[in-house]
């Protein structure tokens, strides 16, 4: 992003909620730059939605303060606050007219008739749907309506775009033609949004930080590829993508790899940025996808390194890639996601299977290194 | 070759049930264009002779006209409170709301007779006099229930989002109650008042504790006619009032299904 100024759009002061006895959001602070696109990631009932709803006014914090363009706006009522929203249901209005409905923002602030209509083709020509103006919502599409609601929601040029899963009604083969129409429309206006999803591919694809949330608390923060490889705990590394844990303990340091020992006995070469001493207990993971999974006589293609030879206990065949479950002879069992070959290996076949020691990562038992 | 299978038999019992149910109701359509003063069968001729009669009763048009103002009112006043309680009960939370739902629900469930003298003795407790203001008010406490049950239902069915996205687009609460909520309410609340205008129109049993002789609303007017003798100018009045009760629900339906149509 070219034009992101240094004064977030959306500030987050050390906000609490809670609902009767139940904390939904614990001690969030957040900045969101002007112009991004943030996502907050999380399982359901982790508290995004909440986040978002207090972004918009739907909600009151319980305590700390939430900041649009650098002004305090916990006092603002909602329809003062000039932002658009999306919902997951598309929420346009049943009884009127794609055209008012879209419109139905320009209505409250005073735009002159003839410009309201501009506005409103306009609109319509940005998210591909010109000409549907006169037609009922109940005529169009899931995929249309949700284009109809976030025209509604550009039209009156928002300061922050609030997203609530907007894909998650869609079908599948939907779901990605909107959300790089989405993707592409927020780069285009520049329009600083806020995005809720527990989907990790939508988060992964189209946001500029990421927020990764459990239980009403903040587990992480970054860019899609520091989250996705860098998992700060044991949470992110298992909610983004599937994930391989092993606990054990350093046992070597040479020069910058280390080396684990699995509680279950095997030995792993991890190049890991931080200090570790030898000792420590620590967690290792390693992403499914990282492993390579070859014929158990077949030259390993990392040389000897973290090769590890197992039987095809189960798999699963998904078209481009084979997700396979190897045991190995210590008993553990292994989840590897690997391209499908033209002949994918069968339940009970023995196999090589080899991890980079870049593609594995280490995260800490006690609350020391990392 | 005739075959008794179960299916008959449950044809011929419903049937049977039908006509019980609609003879009466058949008879005295078909005897108020008897000509003679005593209804016997079979006929002898065809006349309109009671509607005329019954169009030159002075007390019975003003039995008339009151039944159908009071019918109005009630209807306007049952559905205008009808709709707030409902918005209330609905949409926000507050202490005591159950026992205050439950509490104007109840009519639906306390016999007639006993809201009947529960309203008189009250208003002699506060020393007012009956009046058509006080069948007013008793109608509504009637009707109410009617129409919160059905105004409740349609707004849980109206998803809360098109309230919020309206807000957010710039909407306060008041803008947003007109501009989405009451469209989306409109035919729960037709319902509603074509429901408090017919029990209104047709209840008898705690208008009579109610009505004052100048109050006289029809169904009083009729049961007190047939007090003093059975003249077929009855008939005559009962086809007008079944033919107007079942034409306002017939009348609505076909409106609401205009409006839909042009929405």
């Amino acid at each position: 992003m070219e034009n992101i100024t240094s004064s977030p759009a959306v500030q987050l002061r050390g906000v609490f909620k809670r609902f009767d006895n139940v904390v939904a959001v614990e001690k969030m602070d957040l900045d969101i730059s002007e112009g991004s696109l943030m996502t907050l990631l999380g399982p359901s009932g982790c508290g995004k939605t909440t986040i978002l709803r207090m972004i918009a006014g739907l909600e009151t914090p319980t305590e700390g303060d939430i900041l649009i363009k650098g002004k305090r706006v916990n006092d603002t009522p909602i329809h003062k606050r000039n932002l658009g929203m999306i919902f997951q249901n598309y929420a346009l209005f049943p009884h009127k007219t794609i055209f008012d409905n879209v419109a139905f923002g320009l209505k409250y602030r005073h735009v002159p008739k003839s410009d309201m209509k501009n506005k409103v083709f306009k609109a319509l020509e940005m998210v591909r749907l010109p000409g549907v103006e006169n037609r009922m919502p109940s005529q169009l599409s899931g995929g249309q309506q949700q284009r109809i609601a976030l025209a509604r929601a550009i039209v009156i040029e928002p300061d922050v775009l609030l997203m609530d899963e907007p894909l998650s009604a869609l079908d599948e083969n939907l779901r990605e033609e909107m959300r790089r129409e989405i993707d592409n429309l927020q780069r285009m206006l520049g329009v600083t949004t806020v995005f809720v999803t527990h989907d990790q591919r939508e988060a992964l694809s189209m946001s500029d930080k990421i927020v990764v949330m459990k239980d009403g608390l903040k587990q992480q923060e970054g860019g899609p590829e520091e989250v996705y490889n860098y998992p700060a705990n044991h949470f992110v590394a298992d909610f983004l993508g599937h994930s391989n844990f092993f606990n054990g303990e350093v046992v070597g340091l040479e020069n910058k790899q280390v080396r684990v020992k699995a509680n279950e006995g095997n030995e792993f070469i991890v190049e890991s940025p931080g200090n570790w001493t030898v000792g420590a207990r620590i967690e290792l993971v390693i992403r499914a996808q990282k492993f390579k999974v070859f014929y158990k006589n077949q030259q390993p293609p990392e040389g000897s390194v973290n090769l590890l030879i197992g039987r095809i206990k189960d798999r699963s065949y998904m078209g481009g890639e084979v997700s396979y479950f190897v045991e190995l002879e210590t008993g553990t069992v292994i989840h590897a996601i690997d391209m499908a070959k033209l002949k994918p290996f069968r339940r009970g076949e023995d196999v090589g299977i080899q991890v980079a020691p870049r593609d594995c990562s280490l995260l800490s038992k006690t609350n020391g290194s990392a | 070759m005739l075959k008794i299978s179960g299916w008959s038999l449950i044809r011929l019992y419903t049937i049977l049930i039908y006509a019980f149910m609609f003879a009466p109701i058949v008879v005295v359509l078909v005897l108020s264009f008897n000509p003679e003063q005593f209804g016997s069968f079979p006929m002898k001729g065809f006349s309109l002779r009671w509607f005329v009669k019954l169009a030159h009763n002075e007390p019975i048009l003003h039995a008339f006209k009151n039944s159908l103002i009071l019918g109005s009112l009630t209807a306007v006043f049952s559905t205008a409170v009808g709709i707030l309680a409902a918005m209330a009960f609905v949409r926000y939370e507050f202490p005591g709301k159950n026992t205050l739902n439950t509490l104007l629900i109840s009519p639906i469930m306390i016999p007639e007779v006993i809201l009947g003298v529960a309203l008189l003795l009250f208003i002699r407790w506060l020393q007012q006099p009956k009046s058509f203001a006080l069948l007013v008010i008793g109608h509504v406490v009637l009707t109410l229930p009617y129409v919160l049950l059905i105004v409740q239902a349609r707004l849980v069915g109206i998803k809360r989002e098109y309230e919020e996205a309206a807000m957010v687009l710039g909407a306060n609460a008041l803008q947003t109650f007109k501009e989405i909520t009451l469209p989306l309410l409109t035919p729960a609340i037709l319902a509603g008042m074509l429901f408090s205008f017919t029990i209104s129109f047709d209840d008898i049993t705690a208008t009579l504790f109610w009505a004052t002789a100048q109050n006289q609303t029809v169904p009083v007017k009729i049961f007190g006619m047939l007090r003093n003798s059975i003249s077929p100018e009855i008939n005559a009045l009962g086809t007008v009032m079944i033919i107007l009760t079942i034409a306002a629900p017939l009348l609505a339906g076909y409106l609401s299904r205009k409006f839909a149509k042009g929405a």
